[in-house]
């Protein structure tokens, strides 16, 4: 009697793992597959991802929000049109319509040494929540070393690439792009940055870019970032390149505390 | 040449790589590429077409000039006429037939696997159905070896993927843990990286490199970033198992991920000099994914699945332990969705094994493509009943770091239980010794923490955690 009511589901007796990710582990099981509660879980939080890629981003407020911190601010369109066009013409995000090229047209030419291109990407959430703050601590970081900066310049249904053509067009030496990351089922709101040095557009491709990714509250903190971006931008001066021969050399120290406390190896 | 006519309706292809594409089995990418059939008609025409070429021609007309792609001299300069020999009096359509046939044994099949190109490949699996691309990669057998051994008949093995957003080692180390406590990991414990950097990457090779020591694990390390790092890693001293790098099926889109084959010879020989594998020498681990050429826009007017195949030539060229099609990653512009993603694993299964190579799928989908886990649930059946080498293991099938969905831990489980299908025989044995698995190959109902690791948790709960 006693067998047949006791509990069809166990338990993982390493819960306490839990504090070092927030990756599902410890999920438990029922038989060899996935307890309801897990199961339902896991159907919740991909449900909430799916709906993030179609939220729009508001980029009104946000250009409100910007101003305060840079003027002037742009905003423009790529030929993407709208979100499902978006989404399967990856080649119209990454080319500005024709209203985006003449508002740039119009503007007189000055030296430049830096655009910032901020994309919704895949994820509204993520430029909604993270552009600002990032950029708080970026801009004046800029400043010290007297770049003289582009407009900073938004972009409806903008892809990475995007960013080549502003660059291109201000014929700025570095380019850095803010874009929404895809949503991951723990973390919809993820930011990416993109750098390129001296980026032109049709003719920069992924190994010419840096990226630093998963900027988010259980990601990578926007010091850490901004440090990362810095050294490349750093490096990249030097080099008169940027890419994959370019490297990444930060250390982290924080992981280097957190080093002695991997308990596997205690 | 590449003319047929279906429904009274004429059609003349002109080219190779035309007569491909148009072949091709729907999909977003090659839509998006301008290369698809216009119509369902004009696809089986192109497929008629195809099925009566000789395989005798795909020796005599390049897709992608010689001259100016080293992909393609690699896959004539490599072709073995002898190997070839065999099937060198059919035509596509034939040779699918004798692929289903009983003359198409498991050796006769490993025969012929260096006379085959990319391009003959892909022709015929664009005239297979699911159920022909399962039964004949099911007869196919590729094994390979460094700590373990992969790819033995009624075997199934799993990478453990234990990326966290940060690379974290505590994070990480608990993934690594969860994953071995389900029994996954033969395959290789593979992190990919938050960032490509030259300090992290070594951190985490020697957090590997010492886990596996530590608890003795039949299993290989790899982390995943790109092979000049690696290479930088190799020369500092830091311990490489697997070198891994993502590959492409044209010279350009290898350069988009600035890389060639020289580079690769350079990496495959560093690794081969640190002599780490105790029984055998593949240390090579690529990943490849239909839709990346075109990503780069660097597909020389081929369809996805074509260019996905030539990236095989270059992966047989280094004699991998792994080779992983991370076919759902790309998202909805190239595989729009569950239906779509389920027929490329499995042609590219099928394909990989065809031209010997140990195939995995990274059976996965973005958060922005129309797919669910019931998709990947189907492909993970159809994957282990034709054989597939292995599979991702993530905790709770989320990708913290990659932001998207793969396959877990129970979904190992899953299919070990339904095809009976058992890990690497030296990992199921540590399995075993280590109250992981029981007898029977199934998970031990422990109530504690098998004793091998219970002196780390322990630790944990004496510090208060």
């Amino acid at each position: 009697m006693n067998t047949l009511k006791s509990s069809p589901t166990s338990q993982d007796p390493w819960q306490n793992l839990r504090q070092f990710t927030s990756a599902r582990i410890a999920l438990g099981r029922a038989g060899m597959s996935l307890p309801t509660q897990a199961c339902l879980e896991f159907q919740l939080a991909h449900a909430l991802a799916r709906d993030a890629v179609h939220i729009p981003l508001d980029f009104s407020a946000l250009s409100q929000r910007l101003e305060t911190l840079w003027n002037p601010v742009q905003t423009l369109q790529s030929q993407a049109e709208n979100q499902t066009m978006y989404l399967q013409r990856p080649d119209l995000g990454r080319l500005l319509n024709t209203e985006a090229i003449a508002t740039l047209k119009k503007q007189t030419i000055q030296p430049i040494d830096a655009v910032i291109v901020i994309a919704d990407g895949l994820s509204s959430k993520a430029i909604t929540h993270h552009a600002e703050p990032f950029l708080r601590l970026l801009l004046p970081a800029l400043q010290e070393n007297a770049y003289q900066l582009a407009p900073l310049t938004l972009i409806k249904h903008g892809r990475v690439a995007i960013g080549d053509e502003v660059a291109d067009h201000y014929n700025a030496r570095l380019c850095i792009t803010l874009i929404g990351e895809r949503p991951g089922l723990s973390s919809p709101d993820s930011m990416g940055i993109y750098f390129t040095y001296q980026a032109k557009a049709n003719f920069s491709t992924d190994a010419n870019r840096n990226c630093i990714s998963n900027i988010h509250d259980k990601g990578l903190r926007y010091e850490q970032a901004l440090k990362k971006l810095l050294f490349l931008i750093h490096e990249a001066e030097k080099l008169k390149f940027s890419g994959v021969n370019l490297k990444d050399e930060t250390t982290d120290i924080e992981l280097d505390t957190l080093d002695s406390d991997n308990f596997l190896l205690t | 040449m590449y003319k047929s006519t279906a429904n009274h309706l004429t059609y003349d292809f002109k080219t190779l790589g035309n007569l491909l594409a148009k072949a091709s089995p729907p999909r977003s990418g090659d839509y998006l590429a301008g290369l698809a059939a216009a119509n369902n008609l004009e696809r089986v025409a192109a497929q008629w077409a195809l099925a009566d070429l000789p395989l005798k021609h795909f020796l005599t007309e390049a897709v992608v000039p010689y001259e100016s792609d080293e992909v393609t001299r690699l896959i004539i300069d490599d072709h073995d006429l002898y190997a070839f020999d065999a099937i060198s009096h059919l035509t596509v359509g034939d040779f699918r037939n004798w692929l289903l046939s009983d003359q198409a044994t498991t050796a006769a099949l490993s025969t012929i696997a260096k006379g085959l190109t990319p391009e003959m490949v892909a022709a015929v699996s664009k005239i297979m159905r699911i159920q022909d691309l399962i039964l004949v990669a099911k007869k196919c057998r590729v094994i390979t070896q460094f700590r373990n051994t992969i790819g033995l008949e009624n075997r199934f093995s799993t990478r453990l993927q234990p990326n966290h957003p940060t690379d974290n080692p505590a994070g990480v180390a608990a993934s690594i843990l969860d994953g071995l406590l389900y029994g996954c990991g033969d395959a290789v414990i593979g992190i990919n990286p938050a960032s490509d950097n030259l300090e992290a990457t070594s951190r985490l090779l020697y957090l590997l490199h010492d886990v596996i020591e530590r608890y003795q694990i039949p299993t290989q390390a790899c982390v995943l970033a790109h092979v000049t790092t690696t290479l930088k890693a190799i020369e500092q001293g830091a311990p490489v198992d697997l070198v891994f790098q993502s590959i492409a099926g044209t010279q350009k889109a290898n350069d988009s991920f600035g890389i060639n084959l020289n580079l690769l010879t350079e990496a495959h020989q560093a690794a081969l000099e640190l002599g780490r594998g105790p029984i055998g020498s593949n240390c090579m681990y690529f990943e490849t994914g239909q839709g990346s050429a075109l990503s780069a826009n660097a597909h020389e007017g081929l369809d996805q699945q074509t260019c996905e195949v030539r990236a095989y030539a270059v992966a047989r060229k280094f004699n991998p332990l792994l080779v992983n099609t991370v076919v759902g990653f790309i998202g909805p512009e190239y595989l729009y969705d569950g239906k779509q993603i389920m027929r490329a694993g499995l042609e590219d299964h099928f394909c990989g094994k065809l031209l010997g190579l140990p195939m995995g799928c990274d059976i996965c989908y973005t958060n922005h493509a129309e797919a669910d886990q019931d998709d990947m649930d189907l492909l993970l059946s159809s994957f282990a009943m034709a054989g597939g080498t292995f599979i991702m293991g993530v905790p709770g099938a989320d990708d913290i770091m990659l932001n998207y969905q793969s396959t877990s831990f129970h979904d190992a489980l899953y299919i070990r239980q339904v095809l009976g299908l058992r890990p690497a025989p030296e990992f199921e044995v540590w399995l075993q010794e280590h109250q992981i698995f029981n007898d029977h190959n199934q998970l031990r109902q422990n109530t504690e923490i098998p004793a091998l690791f219970k002196p780390s948790l322990q630790r944990l709960k004496d510090m208060g955690q």
